[in-house]
């Protein structure tokens, strides 16, 4: 069995947002003892929001979710301290400072650190990762009063640690593998668009350079960098954000499957019995086509967690991603994306794009060239109704029956402009056989008559 | 590396004129307040005319350009860069300096207006040439009110130039401060009409529906009181819970409002220290609606008393109405309510305070089709949306369980929407049907929050 039952204990490693929506779930339906233990900090905080600490916008109290009276309300307790193993074979985890713990399942929600790919120097002082809040803390001590940073991989934690640096005055120069920033996710335009929006901010990009070796002063600290084409740049921090690994080395002899991450199947079950992992530090043995091994995003972390609660609950789901969706924000410009748009096209793949003048937003819809199938929608600089995109996605529109919507899709701010009119230009005279959009496709009556809302309120 | 070293030239130059325009703004701004103190203390020695008002302009002139200077350079998402870091913003010790002169200042205002002679004579020949009639306190205090709301104004405009909604509503606020809370009630005087202020209402001001005022009204005005004492009762029971059915308190909490217009202005650098907590809710809710309670039984009294020509109730309607005036109308909305903006944040008076956002937010909650509906599951629970909620919304507790913010106490500025990283919220009006419903794309906890 399963299920919980309400005198067993559930032990859930790791307070981030996976650990935390699990425990919520679970609790909202049983009455077992959950406990929560993380080494990181005593209270649940919101990881993405470490970047507003440092440029002052909140304090850290601020990105605390839920205060202590939360989780005295809700019966869950808190432990902060380290899992230095898991004994599989008595239920048990040995902590650093604590007495054992024992559980009747265990939730392994550990997350991820910073991949490091062995460069000379990585281990000077002034070279970091951004994930934790120990690296946040770091990041104020190794960069108070230099001048310059060198950020290495063109990702988003990149581009939020160089937002941060700028905001205290730091010259950062980015490392970036490929031909523009992030250009293994987004087609050519939007990083185009990207790009020259991350340069108007100051930062100075070196495009289709990798890191050679960091190079220290006499005291071991970093004093600048070599790249791999030869040229040296001083600085006094270098940001390593090329990625993150699951966080799994106290789990080696455990007798738990580890590869990458934590190996899981659909369940997020492990090999052993009443061992479950999910989120960063999980890595899915067979994962569906098109689909990959390891999700590590704050909203998959979520998803993951709601699919493992129902199977704990007795509900045994398998865990569906369904249309995928992510969000990001480029200084100035917020990124949305929904569905599936790649980097690169293929023969089969047609889009409608539309960017304005002064290149701040732009909106693509990516379809099927032979059904006109809808496969995604990328935004920047306007935001969607995730709602309907996603009954968009999910329901299978073809790209006809979504502009016939499209009136009813924008979630700007009132009094904001609406540059729907411009894409639907493109779309007719691409499409002239089409008729107008539909009268009645308002977000109101289109959320009334697809049922776009859940009823289970809670206030 | 070329390329590098040349910007970094070009944004050095850009820095040095930037900080050196900065410098003389601030220059100015200290010439403006020393004008402004010789005038206070000085008016025997040098006419008070010259260096109040005088030092009033040369601070506003100083005060623009090095906001101009402060904000323009700065991109939007840089704008609320430091505001924890900074002291002054963050409770340190010039925010307790500016909170305690402010407060100074109101108790002089409403009880030693005579040690503002000096600075009341400085704005004579302004109050002549609006009013026709001498200057005083209140003049004063409406011609330093009137002057916050535009500059800072100026600063609000600037730090929210890329939303649009926030440009329009900031001219609103501003608009409806100078013409119809400063001009016009100075123009009526003028032409001897009663002073009268179109933009604001019963429960809020409370004595717009007492019968004395009334009384006055239409003996004074004769044609024009009467459409005064009208427009005032249409406002308060007709056209408040109408406006409010179809957009929210917002048309007036944060579009009209002049308490509201100076919160959203001079009081923005402070929004971010109004309290989250539970704790503060419940303070908010036990004083609140008691003093909506208290202003509803007042005006009763008075009229049951006018009615029965003081035989039913004696004093007793006056003194009634005498507390209410001294410790809410005086004590409350001006002493603590903007004293207190740099400790407490800039909607003190509004959030526990105002009768009026008390009675708009009974409507909003209960009659209205505005709420803040969040975007599907998007929601990261950074916290920008709650910490910048001047009303002490915890706005995150919603949004990351992808349900709409319908609250009563939410004044709907705006600006969770602005600050937030992933584009989660949006204002906006909708069918009652389904109104409290959430995105089917998060499953939800069941705690309520308030309790």
């Amino acid at each position: 069995m399963e299920k919980i039952n309400s005198q067993e204990h559930l032990v859930i490693i790791g307070n981030g947002i996976a650990g935390v929506t699990l425990t919520q779930r679970v609790r909202q339906r049983s009455k077992c003892r959950i406990t929560m233990v993380s080494a990181e900090s005593p209270l649940h905080f919101s990881r993405t929001a470490l970047m507003y600490v440092y440029m002052g916008h909140m304090r850290f109290q601020d990105i605390v979710p839920y205060a202590d009276w939360y989780w005295q309300e809700q019966q869950i307790e808190l432990v902060q301290d380290y899992v230095e193993r898991v004994e599989t074979r008595d239920k048990k985890l040995v902590l650093r400072d604590g007495a054992p713990l024992h559980y009747d399942k265990l939730v392994l929600a550990t997350g991820s650190s910073a991949t490091y790919y062995d460069w000379p120097g990585q281990t000077l002082k002034g070279v970091q990762g951004l994930v934790s809040l120990q690296d946040l803390e770091l990041m104020e001590a190794n960069t108070a009063g230099i001048q310059h940073a060198v950020i290495v991989g063109g990702g988003l934690i990149g581009v939020e640690m160089a937002e941060m640096l700028r905001s205290r005055g730091i010259a950062v120069t980015m490392l970036i593998r490929d031909k523009l920033y992030w250009h293994n996710v987004l087609p050519q335009q939007e990083a185009r668009l990207v790009t020259d929006h991350i340069r108007q901010h100051g930062i100075e990009l070196l495009l289709q350079e990798e890191l050679q070796e960091i190079l220290a002063d006499d005291t071991g600290k970093v004093r600048g960098i070599r790249t791999r084409s030869g040229h040296e740049l001083p600085c006094q921090f270098v940001g390593i954000t090329t990625g993150v690994k699951p966080n799994v080395d106290f789990l080696k002899g455990s007798g738990i499957d580890l590869d990458r991450g934590i190996l899981v199947n659909e369940f997020f079950e492990t090999n052993q019995p009443h061992v479950y992992a999910l989120s960063d530090c999980a890595q899915f043995r067979n994962p569906a086509p098109g689909q990959p091994m390891l999700e590590q995003l704050w909203y998959t972390g979520r998803l993951h967690a709601e699919a493992l609660a129902s199977t704990l609950l007795g509900d045994r789901q398998p865990y569906v991603r369904g249309p995928w969706f992510n969000s990001a924000k480029f200084f100035d410009i917020e990124y949305q994306t929904y569905g599936t748009v790649p980097a690169q096209f293929t023969e089969q793949q047609e889009s409608l794009y539309w960017q304005n003048e002064a290149a701040n937003k732009a909106i693509r819809f990516l379809y099927e060239k032979d059904t006109a199938r809808l496969l995604g929608i990328n935004l920047l600089g306007v935001r969607y109704r995730h709602d309907l995109c996603h009954h968009w996605l999910q329901q299978g529109y073809t790209l006809h029956e979504a502009m016939q919507e499209l009136p009813a899709v924008n979630f700007d701010p009132e009094l904001f402009q609406h540059y729907e009119e411009e894409l639907l230009r493109q779309y007719y005279t691409r499409f002239p056989d089409q008729p107008p959009p539909g009268r009645h496709s308002n977000w109101w009556e289109l959320r009334k008559r697809f049922g776009l809302f859940s009823d289970s309120t809670s206030c | 590396m070329h390329t590098a070293l040349i910007s970094e030239t070009a944004s050095t130059t850009s820095n040095t004129s930037q900080n050196v325009l900065k410098m003389a703004g601030l220059l100015l701004i200290s010439i403006g307040l020393l004008g402004i103190l010789v005038a206070a203390v000085g008016a025997d020695y040098i006419s008070p005319v010259f260096t109040g008002l005088g030092g009033t302009l040369v601070l506003t002139v100083g005060a623009l350009v090095y906001i101009w200077q402060s904000r323009w350079h700065k991109s939007p998402a840089e704008q609320n860069h430091g505001r924890w870091h900074q002291e002054a913003t963050s409770r340190g010790p010039s925010a307790w300096v500016i909170g305690f002169v402010l407060t100074g200042f109101y108790v002089l205002l409403y009880w030693f207006p005579d040690t503002l002679q000096g600075l009341i004579q400085a704005t004579e020949p302004l109050s002549q040439w609006l009013r026709g009639r001498p200057s005083d306190q209140w003049f004063l205090y409406g011609t330093f009110y009137t002057l916050a709301i535009l500059v800072m104004g100026v600063y609000a405009l600037l730090k929210y130039r890329n939303s649009r909604y926030h440009i329009i509503r900031t001219i609103s606020v501003m608009f409806f401060q100078l013409g119809f809370a400063f001009l016009l009630p100075g123009l009526l005087l003028m032409l001897n009409k009663p002073e009268y202020y179109f933009s604001y209402f019963w429960p809020l001001k409370y004595d717009y529906l007492f019968p004395g005022t009334i009384d006055y009204l239409v003996r004074d005005g004769a044609a024009l009181g009467v459409f005064m004492v009208f427009w005032g009762a249409v406002f308060s029971f007709l056209a408040t819970p109408v406006l409010t059915y179809f957009y929210g308190k917002r048309w007036y909490c944060s579009w009209v409002c002049g308490c509201g217009g100076l919160a959203e202005t001079a009081g923005d650098p402070y929004r971010h220290l109004s309290d989250k907590s539970r704790k503060a809710w419940q303070w908010e809710v036990a004083i609140l609606y008691p003093i909506l309670g208290f202003v509803i039984l007042t005006t009763l009294f008075l009229w049951v008393n006018s009615w029965s020509e003081g035989r039913l109730l004696g004093d007793l309607s006056g003194g009634f109405a005498s507390t209410y005036g001294f410790f809410i109308g005086a004590m409350f909305s001006g002493v603590i309510g903007v004293g207190f903006y740099p400790l407490m944040g800039n909607r003190v008076w509004c959030r526990f305070g105002c009768p009026m956002a008390a009675y708009l937010g009974l409507l909003q909650k209960h009659f209205s089709r505005f709420r803040i509906s969040t975007n599907g599951g998007q929601c990261i629970s950074c916290g920008n949306c709650s910490t910048y909620c001047e009303m002490g919304i915890d706005v995150r507790w919603y949004a990351q369980q992808g349900e709409p913010i319908i609250r009563a106490s939410c004044v709907g500025c705006g600006i969770c929407a602005h600050v937030c990283p992933r584009g989660v919220l949006k204002l906006e009006n909708g069918p009652r049907e389904d109104r409290y419903a959430g995105s089917p794309l998060i499953r939800r906890d069941e705690l309520r929050i308030l309790s």
